[in-house]
């Protein structure tokens, strides 16, 4: 039974998001007992709701506010208006995401003092290991239900990912699989198995992928513990003369704003709007934006170096059939500067519908050599790249006062520059996805460039110092005890891993400490 | 205003009466843009026949699909016969039939080659127009369910059960 909170209730903690940081949170801490109001901007849209049709599903779950981009980076000419592709609805990217779950590794939270001085980058280490996060990667994976854990079993492979690992195996790499996929290979936890529909990007219709969306949200509903205000958005948070949050300011469906109380706000709106809040929330006291004492609220934004490869063969693949993201090859994901850069990558099958392939091929390409790939459709497969990309304090969430949102707030300008590391990276993972496919019989190949941001990550990095970063070990923001971040902006470095493990894992954590922390009364 | 109007219950003789042949497979008439063979024909309201056979032609020179027919082009600049576009229209044939008149064509649907109107088309890459019937044209063609086929993409699957005992794993080549 959903709880029902008073606005004025100051003893809740506001959850703001309700994805992979923001539901986990929220669930976990009504599961302890604690009161807790989940804003989220988006509505509830469910398995029955979602459409197995690409530009459908985008129109349905898409963040489509206003948006503005610069830099070097591709997607601010080929996409200007949308530099993420993430989700605006209960369940955040939970539902649009592939299911990849992989644990950092210990190196990664070590990057400055691994990588050394990389020039232009801001590198930091994490202010916490491997080992103080296993335990909480644990709960993470047995709350996901992730295949190769827990002995669940891995995922069948596809066509698209019989191609990958017979080009794997031919190039010589070792480690490839059907992936540590948050889907489950057999029925589990009151969800069906896979049943390969091929459209995990377009949210689930037979709820066998872990999302937050169907299974936090409402175990925490269940509780009694939990409100979650749909089409709620955040417009801003409220402190008090002694610097403490208050409570936050919010806009309902018909536009009405609301001010709810608090004791603590979670903020968890992914890695644009999470800072863009904190910047939008700017006061007499804080003039900068609240957390920012540092000056690194919106700044470090990673998106991970990423890019695909896809190639046509002689005979059908037929690679939009299964599962989108069962197969990966780790090998590349090391620490290893003999390649020309810093940190690894990890490549990932992937395949898209005739009407994204059209899309995202080549932005902006036409004429009969793009067509000429398009008629190969049928027989062609493609992997995607995700690799760590250096953290750059120019790269950055800032306020782009001459664009309004729907509610007359600045809209957030997202600018990249892509670092030297990131290009070499990507060169090479292109140049070994090409021969992985070669090797096994492409006629062509395509190096294509980058998707609009799925992960987007570090704009309130974690530190253990105040001045170098937002938050603490903790997600806790060194300025202001009682406000956290609770989703991938507190990332210090994006290692080479999809994320969203690391933030369900931190987010447990999370829940722990803020729970402790109350009991002490110390928030 | 008819989507797509067939030559169903009128000959295609009939509707080829009076037409002119514009470019590999198109015809305009009074009012409408056919197919040469007349399976397909489409009216026109505020563009000329003649504009919308070039939007067509255009359409298939920025993504040539040869085994696409030419109504499925058509149907995706369709939209572009309205008044609200009807400026850009003639403003944008203007500019592709002075940039073939430059080439010594008399205009782009008698350009014979399609490397010759590639070319005319990739000096106006740039332009407003260009980008605009190539950004309409990612949607309205790759988009239509109708097309998918050709390309032998099938769409949605959760109806028939996903692919789990409908091939999801069933090549044998690799």
């Amino acid at each position: 039974m959903s709880a029902k909170f008073d606005l004025n209730d100051d003893g809740v903690v506001v959850v703001i998001g309700s994805g992979a940081g923001g539901g986990v949170l929220a669930n976990e801490l009504a599961q302890k007992g604690i009161s807790v109001v989940c804003l989220e901007a988006g509505g509830r849209h469910l398995p029955q709701d979602y459409q197995n049709d690409e530009w459908g599903s985008f129109g349905q779950i898409s963040w489509l506010d206003a948006r503005t981009t610069s830099g070097d980076w591709r997607v601010a000419k080929d996409f200007s208006g949308l530099p993420s592709w993430i989700v605006k609805a209960v369940g955040g990217s939970t539902v649009h995401w592939a299911g990849a779950s992989l644990r950092f590794q210990e190196h990664e939270f070590k990057a400055k003092t691994v990588y050394g001085e990389v020039n232009g980058a801001n590198l930091l280490d994490w202010p916490i290991g491997l080992s103080e996060l296993e335990p909480y990667y644990d709960k993470a994976e047995k709350k996901l239900g992730v295949t190769r854990t827990n002995d669940i079993p891995g995922l069948p492979g596809n066509n698209n990912y019989k191609v990958f690992e017979a080009g794997a195996k031919k190039l010589g790499y070792k480690q490839v699989h059907t992936g540590r996929m948050a889907i489950n290979s057999q029925p589990r936890d009151g969800r069906t198995a896979c049943q390969q529909v091929g459209f995990c990007f377009q949210g689930c219709k037979f709820g066998a992928k872990w999302s937050s969306a169907y299974v936090d949200i409402p175990q925490g509903e269940a509780t009694g513990n939990l409100e979650v205000r749909t089409n709620a958005h955040v417009l801003k948070i409220e402190h008090d003369k002694k610097g403490k949050v208050t409570g936050v300011v919010y806009a309902d469906k018909d536009g009405n704003q609301h001010l709810q109380k608090a004791r603590i706000v979670s903020v968890a709106g992914n890695s644009i709007e999470s800072p863009r809040l904190l910047l939008n929330s700017a006061s007499t006291m804080f003039p900068d934006g609240l957390a920012n004492s540092s000056g690194q609220v919106g700044r470090n934004y990673m998106r991970h170096m990423t890019a695909s490869v896809y190639a046509s063969f002689e005979k059908p693949v037929r690679f939009w059939r299964g599962t989108t993201m069962a197969g990966i090859i780790t090998d590349e994901s090391r620490h290893d500067p003999s390649r020309g850069f810093v940190g690894g990558y990890e490549l990932e099958t992937l395949a898209l519908g005739v009407p994204f392939m059209a899309a995202f091929l080549n932005p902006g390409g036409w004429g009969r050599e793009f067509a000429a790939a398009m008629d190969t459709y049928e027989n062609m497969a493609g992997m995607w790249i995700v690799g760590e990309d250096m953290p750059q304090e120019t790269n950055r969430i800032t306020l782009n006062h001459a664009v309004k949102d729907q509610y007359g707030l600045p809209a957030p300008n997202v600018h990249f520059d892509e670092h030297p590391n990131d290009v070499a990276m990507r060169n090479h993972a292109w140049r070994q996805g090409a021969a992985l496919y070669d090797s096994v019989g492409a006629t062509q190949t395509y190096p294509t460039p980058p998707y609009p941001s799925t992960h987007n990550l570090g704009t309130n990095r974690m530190s253990a110092k105040a001045r170098d970063g937002v938050v603490n070990k903790w997600g806790q923001t060194h300025d202001i005890s009682n406000l956290f971040v609770s989703d991938g902006s507190q990332f210090t470095t994006g290692a080479s891993e999809n994320p969203t493990l690391t933030i369900v894992t931190l987010a447990i954590r999370q829940a722990d400490y803020i729970a402790k922390q109350m009991a002490a009364k110390s928030i | 205003m008819k989507k797509i109007i067939t030559s169903k219950g009128i000959s295609r003789r009939d509707l080829l009466k009076g037409c002119i042949t514009v470019g590999a497979g198109l015809a305009v008439g009074a009012g409408f843009v056919a197919g040469s063979t007349a399976v397909w024909a489409m009216e026109t309201k505020h563009v000329t026949p003649n504009e919308m056979a070039t939007l067509i032609q255009m359409s298939r020179d920025i993504y040539p699909h040869d085994n696409i027919g030419d109504q499925y082009y058509a149907a995706a600049v369709k939209g572009f016969d309205s008044a609200e576009s009807k400026d850009r229209v003639v403003a944008g044939v203007a500019a592709l039939d002075a940039a073939a008149q430059g080439n010594g064509f008399a205009n782009y649907l008698s350009v014979p080659w399609e490397a010759d109107r590639a070319n005319i088309l990739r000096g106006m890459e740039q332009s407003a127009f260009f980008q605009t019937m190539r950004g309409n044209l990612v949607t309205g063609l790759y988009n239509n369910k109708e097309v998918w086929p050709f390309f032998g993409y099938e769409g949605e699957s959760y109806s028939k059960g996903g692919y789990i005992n409908r091939g999801f794993d069933d090549i044998t080549w690799v």
